[in-house]
């Protein structure tokens, strides 16, 4: 009797796990699906993409199309393909993320251990903007940075980003500090460490959870930016968003499918990386407290 | 917890009594000195742009900006375009879903991917790395998936399956529906990421002194885990409803605003009219209008769940 | 005495005459706003480039692509905002004028008087180019919009007429459908609606009709009859149109007429590259034929650039030779021959040119002088972009919902009210 109900139960397991493996596959399938139709036509010939359906498999592999985008694709008048335009981004990106993390980690600190009079409105404030729709601030801001001098620059595509991202880094920091005690930082403030001390010496060494995650969300959005690469950045200085852009969308001239699907992915290649390598790093992040409070 | 940075040091009164005042002087206001620049910039080029875009939108502003008052012209414009009111529907019904699908999906997988599955690390990357593409790529790849005649309606037609359609993306009034299921294939991964790890915060002791008591699991789910995720579900909601205010990209990618402008939202509404048409105040109308809505949506809802925060 | 003299006049005149000529002489350095970033299209721009480098002058490349140049516009305003304009934009149609109107257009008509372009121009061309009756724009090519694109196998196959009027092109539909294949090959997005539309009312209404409505956007054209008939004729061109046209891009709607799927395609020139790239020849494989009913006229699209007034005698004298560059035959001929469009300048030689660029050649000259020589609407030459887009959603809103021709007129009219 013992026996049959263990088996009862044992089965009733079985089964709800192959429903879990089951559903796990198949959501596998309606995530992998847009990757394996990006994939396969870029390695298709035009001749096969143009007679065939998008869903099929290549009649035969080539790789041309990917040699095509790095180095010989049209992004203008300059047939160089992506290749300069990725050097563009990395130059502009990395700063972007390494200030905008830094100055979010310092207000995070702020909003939790040295709050006063008002730094919750402003925390509030500060949230509220980040809804604000980019196209609306285009041409003020292209005013601005007029008359500040950086106009059409990488300095000033720096700043934009530094500006529009400090919403979700100072988010960010603040959700996880909330969670870290305020004993450490009071008994550090007796034993007369300053503001900035207790930062670098206590709060900094406990944050890699949370700037890892920082980091990630940020370098995600400012690398895949295509609107404010656009307007504030010109001629070699484009990044690989804007370059893909002009290599994908011909008005009035013939189109190569496998070249645009090679091109997206090249473009695609260092997020993507981040997000695979960096993904454990990245839940682990948020379950620290990202999230929470 | 008060913001007065105590003196270093304790009774000793050797040092000099001025320097030590303005050395505190300085520490004490370091936080508002650290915290300024953003605020300052926020109020500049956040709100200072949307004050200058509310002017715009009172302007008879056509293809570049100009500044006198003209009235409420635009905004009777405005109401009465009929692209307009579809992109404001299209809104209320993409936003709805996607967010919805989206916590849907992103629990559903976080709480299969939390059962200690093997395999997990790379089931999950696969969950997340559609968040690693930008919306002009994902637009293209579920352009053609969709497409009736090229894609998926095609491949089960092969299959054997004569009579199925799935047209949605050339339907005027399905249109919409697909923006919903590219964004949600697109973000519901980083969702998932967030419920997966608010469930590894859970504290196991209540959960399994729920077990001793004899609750069965659907119960402990429902009653225990899925509260307890609130701040968590506070966080995706602000982060989703965000992402689908700011859809720009994905739906010019992926429908062009098509059919026709079955799928236009206003934030490619306001583009279209703002830059491409040379009516810079009918577009600075919808922005406003757009940035409203989603006040009188957000604000409500952050300053309730903040002040919850701080008094729990 | 006398020496000192000497030298000091003979350094004042080197003087004065390297003063004169630096503007020529010194190189400085163009920035041009273009989306040709096709194969076909980079090569053409490349060809400028080329002939501005051999007389010493820098190009500094500015694309944006993207919608017909919707992304270009809105860097292009930004940068104008910001104070920095390049040197030249592609820009065409009224939007000239509005830029015009904002003051930051160069005034170029030293070049033109010097290269004689009043003569070289028709009047309708030369008139879009100019603001205020000076000029501050260059045209680079004509495009012909009002093309029919046929597959003369499909339609022997089908045993239809290829058709020269509207009532002809229904029968003919009904035969190659019946015969099981497509008639019209088409992309149902917003300008290629309107593309195919503009054809339509060429076709049904005539050069006169087409010119006051949409030209003069007089509301007695618009909301007339003949708008009527033009939009109840599109319903059945639309009959023709396979179902699964939605957001088809136009060279995929082409493919269909190359591999014989489709009978027809109504579509600018730019098609013919199409054609060339699959290995086609016109008159054999393929027919390039006016659209019904527009036999004679010809629906013009110019690309052109306009130019910003720019600080510096360098970059003054670069913008110069860039504008005189353009109109330049050599130019011209090789920027055409790869683009698939006619010269902007008339009298040149079409030797090298295929027949179907010769035929587009001479109707734009005959069109001109017997006074049928259009502006596309819906490549913006005819209208500000703020009518053209609401003209774009009554189009578009009509070919996706059972709208009825009366309701269409009545929305076109009240359209050309946009501003």
């Amino acid at each position: 009797m013992a026996d049959h109900l263990q088996a009862q139960v044992a089965g009733s397991q079985r089964l709800f796990r192959v429903v879990v493996y089951g559903l796990l596959v198949v959501l596998a399938l309606y995530y992998l699906m847009p990757l394996f139709v990006m994939v396969s036509t870029s390695v298709k010939t035009l001749e096969d993409i143009r007679g065939g359906n998008l869903i099929a498999l290549p009649a035969q592999i080539s790789f041309a199309a990917w040699t095509k985008a790095w180095s010989g694709a049209c992004t203008g008048v300059d047939c160089s393909g992506l290749r300069g335009n990725f050097w563009n981004s990395v130059s502009f990106v990395v700063p972007a993320v390494l200030i905008s993390t830094l100055i979010g980690a310092l207000n995070g600190y702020v909003l939790t251990m040295w709050r006063f009079r008002g730094s919750d409105a402003i925390f509030t404030l500060l949230m509220i903007g980040c809804f604000i729709p980019f196209q609306v601030v285009l041409l003020p801001m292209a005013q601005t940075l007029g008359v500040l001098g950086i106009a059409n620059s990488t300095p000033g595509l720096v700043f934009v980003h530094v500006v529009y991202g400090l919403a979700f880094t100072t988010l960010f920091f603040r959700n996880f500090y909330v969670s870290v005690p305020d004993e450490l930082a009071k008994a550090a403030r007796i034993d007369g460490a300053g503001f900035f001390r207790i930062f670098w010496r206590i709060i900094l060494p406990l944050s890699p959870p949370i700037i890892v995650v920082c980091v990630i969300w940020q370098f995600t959005q400012i690398w895949n930016d295509f609107l404010f690469g656009v307007v504030f950045s010109s001629g070699e200085r484009q990044p690989i968003t804007v370059a893909l852009n002009n290599l994908v969308n011909t008005s009035t001239g013939v189109k190569e499918y496998n070249v645009d699907m090679a091109a997206a992915i090249i473009a695609a290649l260092p997020t993507l990386f981040v997000y695979v390598v960096a993904g454990k790093y990245f839940v682990r992040g948020l379950t620290a407290g990202a999230v929470k409070g | 917890m008060q913001s007065s940075a105590s003196a270093p040091g304790g009774a000793g009164a050797s040092a000099v009594p001025p320097r030590r005042s303005l050395a505190d002087a300085i520490e004490r206001a370091l936080p508002r000195i650290v915290l300024g620049p953003t605020l300052l910039v926020s109020l500049v080029f956040v709100y200072g742009f949307i004050l200058w875009t509310g002017w715009l939108s009172f302007t008879e502003s056509r293809m570049l900006p100009r500044y006198e008052i003209a009235g409420l012209v635009q905004y009777i414009s405005l109401f009465g375009n009929d692209r307009w009111w579809v992109a404001v529907r299209n809104l209320g019904v993409f936003g709805a879903l996607f967010i919805f699908v989206c916590m849907a999906f992103g629990l559903l997988m976080a709480i299969l991917l939390d059962q200690r599955i093997r395999a997990e690390g790379f089931l999950r990357s696969i969950y997340l790395y559609p968040m690693a593409l930008s919306f002009i790529v994902t637009g293209t790849a579920w352009k053609w998936i969709l497409n009736p005649g090229l894609g998926f309606e095609r491949v089960v037609q092969q299959l054997g399956f004569g009579s199925f359609t799935f047209d949605w993306l050339v339907n005027p009034s399905m249109s919409i529906y697909t923006v919903v299921i590219a964004g949600a294939w697109q973000s519901s991964g980083f969702v998932m990421a967030l419920f997966l790890a608010g469930l590894r915060g859970i504290d196991e002791s209540i959960v399994k002194a729920a077990q001793v008591d004899g609750a069965s699991t659907p119960r402990i789910y429902w009653s225990i885990i899925v509260p307890s995720l609130r701040p968590v579900f506070f966080s995706a909601f602000i982060i989703l409803a965000h992402i689908a205010i700011k859809s720009f990209d994905l739906v010019m990618a992926l429908t062009g605003g098509g059919p026709g402008f079955s799928s236009d939202l206003p934030a490619t509404f306001m583009y279209a009219f703002g830059f491409t048409r040379n009516q810079v105040g009918l577009g600075a109308a919808s922005a406003m209008m757009m940035m409203m809505t989603v006040a009188a949506v957000v604000v409500p809802l952050m300053y309730s769940e903040l002040r919850s925060q701080r008094r729990g | 005495m006398k020496q000192s003299m000497t030298r000091i006049t003979v350094t004042a005149l080197t003087l004065a005459t390297t003063l004169t000529f630096s503007n020529f002489l010194r190189a400085g350095e163009v920035e041009v706003l273009h989306w040709w970033t096709s194969g076909g299209e980079a090569k053409s721009v490349a060809e400028l480039k080329k002939i501005l480098e051999a007389n010493g002058h820098k190009w500094k490349d500015f694309a944006v692509a993207g919608g017909g140049g919707e992304n270009a516009m809105t860097v292009l305003k930004s940068r104008v905002v910001s104070g920095k304009p390049p040197t030249a934009a592609q820009v065409k149609g009224p939007s000239i004028q509005e830029w015009g109107r904002e003051g930051v257009l160069t005034n170029l008509d030293d070049v033109a008087k010097g290269a004689n372009w009043d003569g070289l121009l028709p009047a309708v061309v030369s008139n879009v180019m100019k603001y205020q009756g000076h000029y501050v724009a260059v045209p680079v090519n004509v495009h012909r919009v009002n093309w029919m694109w046929v597959n003369p196998e499909v339609f022997k196959k089908a045993g239809a007429k290829i058709p020269t009027t509207w009532e002809e092109f229904a029968v003919a539909a009904d035969k190659i459908h019946k015969a099981g294949f497509i008639a019209v090959a088409h992309g149902g997005q917003p300008w290629q609606d309107a593309t195919v539309f503009e054809s339509v009312a060429l076709g049904v209404g005539g050069a006169d009709w087409y010119n006051r409505a949409f030209v003069n956007l007089d509301a007695s054209a618009l909301n007339s009859p003949t708008m009527e008939k033009s939009f109840a004729t599109l319903r059945t061109v639309q009959m023709a149109i396979d179902k699964d046209a939605a957001n088809r891009d136009w060279n995929l709607a082409t493919a269909m007429v190359i591999n014989g799927k489709a009978a027809m395609q109504f579509m600018g020139d730019w098609a013919k590259g199409e054609f060339t790239a699959a290995g086609k020849s016109p008159g054999k494989d393929y027919i390039c034929m006016p659209a019904p009913g527009t036999k004679g006229a010809f629906t013009f699209n110019i690309d052109s650039f306009i130019m910003f007034e720019q600080k510096g005698a360098d970059a003054k004298g670069a913008q110069r030779a860039l504008a005189s560059a353009i109109m330049e035959p050599q130019f011209q001929e090789v920027f055409n021959l790869n683009k698939g469009s006619i010269p902007a300048r008339t009298g040149m030689s079409m030797a090298k040119f295929d027949q179907c660029a010769k035929d587009s050649s001479a109707e734009f000259e005959s069109s001109a002088k017997s006074k049928k020589l259009v502006p596309s609407w819906a490549h913006g030459m005819a209208m500000p972009a703020s009518v053209q887009g609401a003209m774009f959603d009554v189009v578009t809103q009509f070919m996706n919902s059972s709208m009825t021709p009366k309701a269409a007129a009545e929305k076109m009219a009240a359209a050309a009210k946009s501003k």
